[in-house]
């Protein structure tokens, strides 16, 4: 399964959707880590998660910790119900940048 | 058996690709076993995640291993019992990890404690492999 990406303001937006559990987070982390490695910042799109397991966390954790090492950006939008609720289990909703939408990251301001 | 109270057993290989077919299982089961949709949500996502330790820390992502999930409605509680026939886990070395150390991995096991009311390894029959029981309360 290829997750989408999308180049958009300086950001790639990577688009995870469906189920993100053991069989799907290794792509999820290929593709998160291969935009990292490129220099460019990203946002992982998760408004259409509907399931995401530990492991499926633990690629939006690795990628936020390449993206913290090498002064790059890296932040959640649209996260669903789904999502954010296993976040806040694992403590993690306080640690990741989380925005409604790229719009509103870039009404902010890093 | 006692149909009465065997809501389910089923047996899959160690393959990633069968986390969802379980899921939907599960989803049905807890159904039937009167749970809440978020009663539900967390025996579905804590039983995935047993299964996701089994299959990346018992049997090593071999895909040839099986495990067996049964779901029991006893009463007041929905039991999963999920047994495997790796080598004996060592229990102690099972527990939940400090979360202040943001790291990939080490979340499952904080996330079944959580989402269950009882969870812990009793012995399997037989003293092959691992037997790990979890009980969500319904009453």
């Amino acid at each position: 399964m290829a997750f989408p990406i999308e180049d958009r303001q300086g950001f790639a937006v990577i688009a995870l959707s469906g189920e993100v559990d053991l069989n799907k987070s290794p792509d999820a982390r290929k593709v998160i880590l291969a935009c990292l490695k490129k220099q460019k910042h990203v946002m992982v799109d998760l408004s259409a998660v509907e399931y995401i397991d530990s492991s499926g966390v633990a690629s939006l954790v690795e990628g936020f910790q390449y993206a913290r090492s090498n002064h790059l950006e890296f932040g959640l939008i649209g996260v669903s119900d789904a999502a954010m609720n296993v976040l806040r289990l694992a403590r993690l909703d306080k640690v990741f940048r989380i925005y409604d939408s790229l719009d509103e990251r870039l009404a902010n301001g890093s | 058996m006692d149909c009465d109270d065997q809501l389910v057993t089923l047996s899959f290989c160690s393959r990633t690709s069968r986390l969802k077919l379980l899921r939907c299982v599960l989803r049905d089961a807890a159904d039937i076993a009167g749970l809440d949709r978020q009663a539900t949500d967390a025996v579905v996502l804590a039983v995935n995640e047993a299964c996701t330790n089994i299959i990346q820390h018992a049997y090593g992502m071999d895909p040839n291993g099986r495990i067996d999930v049964t779901l029991v409605q006893e009463q007041g509680a929905l039991v999963i019992r999920l047994r495997d026939y790796a080598h004996r886990v060592d229990v102690e070395k099972v527990c939940s990890r400090d979360l202040d150390d943001v790291r990939p991995g080490g979340l499952g096991v904080h996330l079944i404690d959580c989402l269950m009311d009882e969870c812990g390894f009793i012995d399997p029959p037989e003293g092959v492999g691992n037997l790990f029981q979890m009980k969500k309360y319904t009453g």
